[in-house]
């Protein structure tokens, strides 16, 4: 009992510890000092409230532990809609669903909604690149962003230099950014677990600071700026067309709306997203996609088969990173402004948390996850302080109830017919 | 007299201070059995890591058909059609066992990205004749009930016949198996036999297997090398090396 009642003490003070000077101290500004005051007394009541509860739940542990077991166990979903979900022909029904939907709500949805569901979409084409080389090579990659920035780059530079239009720059910066999966791949891919997540995580920094520090040709800090949006078969959705082009209002005879040009975005986003799942799907039941099934299994099974797992490992490294060249040439042409300071490390740590969340190597998981990422802190905009807070306790909560991610997959089986 | 496939000269081994392999030599015929024997910890698997690639051995020569295959990588020596299985099974258990058929064909399918992609005619014939190609393999080895379930969830033996099938899909021309008896049933052992002969009549592929089981030794090999603490002991036929008297004293014991 008395190491309970000790214990007990401990926690309720490390709920102190831990609370009072994130929530219990404010800092204000008094004239050009910075002073530190105690904030209102209902927050420390809330405070003291936690600690008393943490305290009684410390100390009754056993009990409340034997009442829970005592208690009929009802998870979440009862475990045979949970297989159901799971299954690879229910999920694909409800991604054709989602799709119909997808295409069919942003005419009558707000501007703003639409303009986060495009941001959405960009998240999903990422978590669905990450989770080739993650879910299904099982290769850990922490730079993931790192190609992200190379194919935004690659479009931003083009169209800046050359003035080349999206539609050319998108392959281009798919291929950039393999390329750059692929150099960096050669010599990594002999590394296995931590060491390529620190090498991978090195990448994504170096990418980083080399366009913060060729200020030449990147512009460094500043970015680039005023890059061109995607055009329609040439026609743009801005309100005066340049020399030589079209706007589709014009062209359509229609009454000049600037929310034309979110759902048109709306809909690239879509459809470069489709691709990338029509793709994934088929890689699943292709040779490859079974080879990197198999050399996250075993991989000295494989070498002993003639499979050349450098090989196989590099594949899954340069699809991967060609997607996130796709959306990172989408993302520059939505935001028109590029900057060194879009593709951080906390870029990379959302996009895997996205594969983790939604479960590793299912498609729907990721499209569930990204949702829940971008939407949950606009929606929760005047708590943006703790975001990262919620973000940690989310993650916790995760991997005690649902350590598989939300709607893990079972992989398409090949099936011999008899 | 049949071709020499491998041969295999005064090959040695050294993990920094230890001498594990000595000088072992070694001559495989085609569509020979060969059996490597020995105590525990004598350096037979060692000899079969250097051999499939696994290890790159300090010493010595290992000729494939006149080739020098030794320091090679081991998926290209795979490649060249020496395959091997484990002696603590090595499948992937979360497939299922056709898909580990499936897996083991990959240089032999259609890996065309595109053509994949678009599902075209070409690719999905080559997917046709590598489900048809494990299916007749499952059926060698008495598997085509379990085609569809995990790997993982056979029960042993099966799940080393399954490994053998699994080299099959190589089309190799040398089958070495690392204790393809241990954990076996009497029964188990009887089909193991049989099985290896059939692939040697009916398949040409030549045998080098490490073995304790002896009645399955001295009945189904052409000949035995014996190797204790690294060094070669003795080789010849099953019956000269039953009647060798330091093999008996260093490994068989006395009757």
């Amino acid at each position: 009992m008395t190491r309970n009642l000790k214990s007990a003490l401990f926690s309720a003070l490390l709920v102190w510890a831990v609370a009072y000077p994130v929530l219990g101290l404010k800092l204000t500004i008094v004239g050009i000092n910075l002073e530190v005051h105690n904030t209102s007394n209902t927050t420390l009541a809330i405070i003291a409230i936690c600690s008393v509860l943490m305290f009684l739940r410390v100390l009754f542990n056993h009990q409340i532990s034997a009442a829970w077991k005592s208690s009929p166990n009802m998870p979440l979903i009862p475990a045979k809609a949970s297989n159901f979900l799971t299954l690879p022909t229910t999920q694909r029904w409800i991604i054709l669903a989602l799709i119909v939907v997808a295409l069919v709500w942003p005419f009558f949805g707000s501007r703003g909604a639409v303009d986060i569901a495009t941001l959405i979409l960009i998240y999903v084409m990422l978590g669905l690149g990450l989770n080739i080389v993650v879910g299904l090579a099982g290769l850990l990659d922490l730079g993931y962003v790192g190609f992200y920035a190379v194919g935004a780059y690659s479009y931003a530079l083009l169209s800046h230099y050359f003035g080349l239009s999206f539609w050319i720059c998108l392959p281009i910066a798919g291929m950039m950014a393999a390329t750059f999966g692929f150099l960096l791949g050669f010599p990594v891919l002999r590394l296995r677990g931590d060491y390529l997540a620190i090498v991978t995580l090195g990448f994504g920094e170096i990418i980083r600071l080399l366009l913060r520090n060729m200020t030449d040709l990147t512009g460094g800090p500043n970015g680039i700026s005023n890059i061109e949006k995607p055009t329609f078969f040439g026609l743009t959705f801005e309100r005066k067309a340049a020399e030589g082009m079209q706007t589709f209002h014009e062209y359509f005879g229609l009454q000049y709306n600037s929310i034309n040009k979110v759902i048109f975005l709306y809909l690239v986003a879509l459809l470069l997203a489709l691709a990338a799942l029509f793709v994934i799907n088929r890689l699943l039941r292709m040779p490859i996609g079974r080879a990197w099934e198999a050399l996250r299994e075993d991989e000295i099974a494989c070498r002993a088969l003639g499979l050349n797992p450098t090989v196989i490992k590099l594949s899954a490294f340069t699809l991967g990173a060609s997607f996130a060249g796709f959306a990172g040439s989408f993302f520059a042409a939505r935001q028109g402004l590029v900057t060194p300071e879009s593709f951080t490390f906390i870029e990379s740590a959302i996009i895997l948390a996205i594969v983790v969340l939604g479960g590793m190597g299912s498609q729907l998981g990721v499209i569930l996850a990204a949702v829940v990422m971008i939407l949950l802190p606009e929606m929760m905009r005047e708590f943006s302080e703790y975001r990262m807070l919620m973000f940690g306790a989310l993650m916790v909560l995760m991997m005690i109830w649902r350590p598989q991610g939300l709607l893990p997959m079972q992989r398409p089986h090949m099936e011999l017919r008899k | 007299m049949s071709r020499e496939i491998l041969k295999v000269e005064n090959l040695s081994m050294r993990f920094g201070g230890l001498l594990a392999v000595n000088g072992v030599a070694l001559t495989v015929k085609e569509k020979q059995v060969v059996a490597l024997i020995g105590p525990n910890g004598a350096g037979k698997t060692t000899v079969f890591n250097c051999l499939t690639g696994f290890y790159k051995p300090s010493g010595g020569s290992i000729q494939l058909d006149g080739q020098a295959i030794e320091g090679l990588p081991g998926h290209e020596i795979a490649r060249k059609g020496v395959v091997r299985t484990f002696q603590n099974v090595r499948l992937f258990k979360d497939m299922t066992a056709v898909e580990n058929l499936l897996i083991a064909q990959h240089r032999h399918l259609n890996t065309n990205f595109l053509a994949g992609l678009f599902k075209t005619p070409a690719f999905r014939k080559s997917e046709q004749e590598a489900m048809e190609f494990a299916a007749y393999w499952l059926d060698k080895v008495n598997l085509t009930e379990f085609a569809n379930r995990t790997a993982g969830t056979l029960a042993y033996g099966q799940q080393r016949r399954l490994e053998i099938a699994r080299c099959m899909m190589t089309r190799p021309r040398i089958l070495m198996l690392d204790e393809p008896a241990a954990g076996l049933n009497p029964k188990e052992t009887e089909d193991l036999k049989a099985l290896i002969s059939m692939l040697r009549e009916e398949h040409n592929v030549t045998v080098l297997l490490i073995e304790h089981d002896m009645k399955l030794v001295m009945s189904i090999s052409d000949h035995i090398v014996v190797i204790n603490q690294g060094t070669p002991l003795a080789d010849g036929t099953p019956e000269q090396i039953r009647d060798n008297p330091e093999v008996i004293k260093a490994y068989l014991g006395e009757a």
